[in-house]
């Protein structure tokens, strides 16, 4: 008998286990896959945790993982989504935006989100003794950024001049506590710092007050860490990555690309092209100390042009990156969806039109070489940085097929501090070979490139009046652009400069490199894209798969 | 001469014969790009297989060969007639020019060769021809790398100069250069021989250091050390063997000039 009721005892405990399991079973994936840490490298150590402060990559992916916003530009769609903020208003003088935000939230540490955080984080970013890059990009004149509070719920910042952007910058501003005792460490993103190692890692759990949930009420993130590993070899992390010690790789070069796609092909993402691109530019500096003829050559739309349409950019993107990469049309990525002009194409490789356009300038060939006018041989050096292989390659294919119009090109690799002494204090070289790293989709973020006055206008910087009249038009619709809050405005000045750029070459555009990451099967819900960070821009909704990490 | 030494000397000259012969044994030359076949495996058309932009890899080798095991030496030699006037006239002088020279090679020594090699070689004018680059790096390399040779040239002239030949030939009325010239310079020779040959493969590994730091031959010219920079990114051996070659062109050599040294020069 009493074996009996031990019996029916346990019965009823499996049925019941049973009936727990089938529920957990057919209750969707997120709930069954919930938790479990995910992993993944650091290129470098994290140089500070403020969030104010970042400057570089590390701090930036720790930033991004834990840092609550008023706005986030969505990864995938490159749109502006609301997110501490509700709605926002920017003011027809393009000074002034207006946040409302939402209620109930609160920080990791349990204190009220409120609009008196909101100008707290302004007013130290603004402040000039913090020298934080993230308040550089707000400063649009003399005078000082103020915030208004309007209500518990709302908020006005109030600039001193016109900011075009304006609203896309907050994507960078991680709201601070203005009264929590645990200042940084208090944060509204779905991931707080639970642990640093210094050289060795950091870790992220979960944030148990993140206010945003998912479609079926359930608290986000899903997963309960990251663990983030300080891993500066590449070869490391790959061969990590592959052991299933890693579940993701944010920015892959193109050879371990086709490696790991060679052999799981599943593991591989090619989002296309990104913003990057690299490209070469020939010195135009007065001051520069280089032959007046060469000079002359360099100034030359001409001379530019038909270098451009010597270089096979195809054959750069498909030799160099394996075909993960397209010929660059100008200084805008056509990945970059809104700002890009579409009406330009790629400058395509016409050795004969590059040949016929120099001759016309009355360069001439003469056993096999290139003269000007005067009989002085074409010959020039290009200059690049010692270490990057692509980048060596590259130089080494425009050397060949400018050699093929009788141009005589030297390569010269130089260590990086060299090369930046070089091209931007001496100026003493003739063309140079570099990349750009854009992170940021608006033009505004190209006004150090594109203004004549500017430090990194690359091929004369620091004029203190624009020397050609092509200079003083790109000033003039650059500073257009920035000047104004309409959008259509801004966007046709800047296909304009885009335009311009494109027929006077000063710089040589050659390819988009594509953005290339890995991610492990393990992880559900990603979708690898272009803009940073590429694997983990949502990383509140990923999921970790025990089962399949276990079996990698 | 020993049967090592046989075989070393015989693997030392075919590889300098074959380098020599790379205009008939590689006629595409190490500058023409395959762009059709970029990364190719070994084939008929290219023995050795492509680099990553379709250079014939074995025509890169011929040719690196011949300018590394040419311009190697001619560094040594630099590098040996300066340490034997710094080293081995101190030496044989002796008293404060003997410390003097030693304070002087110490700090030498001392230098951070890596660092000083990247700046000078970012002080040179840019716009040389890649063989008047390899030139320049490989005169750089043997000004630069005389200080560990005259260290070893200073003591051994030193002792000589205490010598009991020495102090005879001076009790008989010999000085100056030519007691320098007639009795202490070939007792020195081993010394220098050994010091030429240790410093070949020295320099040869130098070039190679710079150009895994792309600082060596300027491109399109090949080198040792511009050839072992593909091996930066090989992940697995069995995959692509062929790429060891160079690597192993230098083991090779490199053992080779080793046992080349006689044990009088081993042991000097």
């Amino acid at each position: 008998m009493n074996m009996n009721k031990i019996s029916r005892r346990t019965f009823l405990r499996l049925l019941a286990s049973c009936a727990l399991l089938f529920l957990s079973v057919t209750s969707g994936s997120a709930f069954s896959q919930n938790g479990g840490e995910l992993r993944f490298s650091l290129h470098s150590e994290p140089k500070t945790f403020d969030p104010l402060l970042v400057d570089d990559d590390s701090s930036l992916s720790i930033r991004y993982l834990t840092g609550g916003v008023l706005v986030r530009v969505n990864r995938h769609t490159q749109e502006l989504e609301p997110e501490l903020a509700e709605s926002w208003k920017i003011s027809k003088d393009g000074k002034q935006i207006t946040f409302k935000l939402r209620h109930s939230i609160t920080f990791s540490d349990g204190s009220p989100f409120s609009a008196e955080d909101v100008a707290f984080t302004m007013q130290r970013l603004m402040d000039p003794a913090l020298h934080s890059s993230t308040g550089d990009a707000f400063r649009s004149g003399n005078g000082t950024v103020s915030t208004k509070i309007i209500a518990p719920d709302q908020i006005a910042v109030i600039f001193p001049a016109p900011l075009a952007g304006l609203d896309r910058l907050f994507d960078q501003v991680a709201i601070m506590s203005a009264h929590s005792p645990k200042k940084e460490a208090a944060v509204l993103g779905p991931f707080m710092v639970a642990e640093y190692k210094a050289g060795s890692s950091v870790l992220l759990r979960r944030n148990p007050n993140y206010w945003k949930k998912d479609s079926q009420g359930r608290r986000l993130p899903y997963l309960d860490a990251i663990r983030l590993d300080i891993q500066s070899n590449r070869d490391v992390e790959m061969l990590r990555f592959k052991r299933g010690e890693l579940d993701l790789i944010n920015v892959l070069d193109s050879d371990y690309f086709d490696r790991l796609a060679a052999t799981s092909p599943q593991l591989a993402h090619d989002a296309g092209p990104s913003l990057d691109s690299d490209f070469m530019w020939f010195n135009q500096v007065a001051s520069a100390p280089i032959p007046e003829y060469k000079r002359a050559w360099f100034r030359d739309a001409n001379f530019r042009r038909a270098i451009s349409q010597a270089v096979n950019r195809e054959d750069l993107s498909r030799v160099v990156f394996n075909g993960h990469a397209q010929p660059a049309v100008g200084p805008v990525s056509p990945a970059n969806k809104f700002w890009f002009n579409s009406k330009l194409k790629a400058e395509p490789y016409r050795p004969d039109a590059a040949l016929q356009r120099l001759q016309a300038d009355g360069f001439h060939l003469q056993n096999g070489a290139l003269l000007d006018k005067a009989g002085n041989v074409v010959e020039f050096s290009i200059v690049t940085n010692a270490g990057s292989k692509p980048r060596e390659h590259m130089a080494v294919m425009v050397q060949e097929d400018l050699g093929k119009l009788g141009i005589k090109v030297n390569v010269v690799t130089l260590d990086f501090p060299s090369l930046i002494e070089r091209i931007s204090q001496k100026f003493n070289y003739e063309a140079a070979m570099l990349g750009f790293r854009n992170v940021d989709l608006d033009p505004n973020g190209q006004m150090n490139i594109w203004l004549s006055s500017a430090e990194d206008h690359a091929w004369n910087p620091q004029q203190k009046s624009p020397e050609t009249g092509w200079e003083a038009e790109i000033d003039r619709l650059m500073r257009a652009q920035a000047s104004t809050a309409d959008l259509k405005k801004r966007k046709e000045s800047f296909d304009r400069v885009q335009e311009i750029v494109a027929e006077q070459t000063p710089i040589i555009y050659l390819v988009n490199q594509n953005a290339l990451s890995a991610v492990s099967t393990a992880v559900e819900g990603a979708n690898p894209g272009i803009l940073s960070p590429q694997t983990f821009w949502n990383a509140e909704r990923l999921i970790l798969n025990a089962t399949t990490r276990a079996s990698r | 001469m020993n049967a090592a030494r046989k075989l070393a000397c015989v693997v030392v000259l075919t590889v300098c014969a074959v380098s020599l012969a790379a205009n008939w044994l590689a006629p595409a030359g190490y500058a023409k790009q395959f762009r059709e076949a970029p990364s190719a495996p070994p084939s008929r058309q290219h023995l050795l297989g492509t680099d990553e932009v379709g250079r014939d890899r074995f025509a890169r080798i011929l040719y690196g060969t011949r300018i590394s095991l040419l311009l190697a030496p001619a560094a040594a030699l630099v590098s040996t007639v300066m340490a034997a006037l710094v080293g081995g006239l101190a030496g044989y002088l002796g008293g404060i020019l003997l410390r003097l020279a030693r304070g002087f090679t110490d700090l030498f020594l001392s230098l951070p060769w890596l660092f000083l090699l990247i700046a000078v070689r970012a002080l040179l004018p840019l716009n040389v021809s890649p063989l008047t680059s390899v030139l320049i790096t490989f005169l750089i390399l043997g000004l630069l790398g005389w200080a560990a040779s005259a260290r070893v040239l200073s003591t051994s002239a030193d002792d000589l100069r205490n010598s009991d030949f020495v102090l005879q030939a001076r009790a008989s009325g010999l000085h100056g250069p030519r007691l320098f010239l007639v009795h202490v310079l070939p007792n020195l020779k081993p010394v220098l021989y050994a010091q030429f040959w240790i410093s070949i493969p020295v320099f040869i590994l130098a070039e190679a250091n710079l150009g895994i730091l792309g600082l060596g031959v300027a491109e399109p010219l090949p080198s040792w050390g511009s050839l072992l920079r593909e091996l930066e990114d090989l992940i697995s051996f069995r995959e692509e063997p062929w790429r060891l070659v160079p690597l192993l062109l230098l083991a090779v050599v490199m053992t080779s000039f080793q046992l080349l040294l006689s044990n009088e020069e081993v042991s000097a």
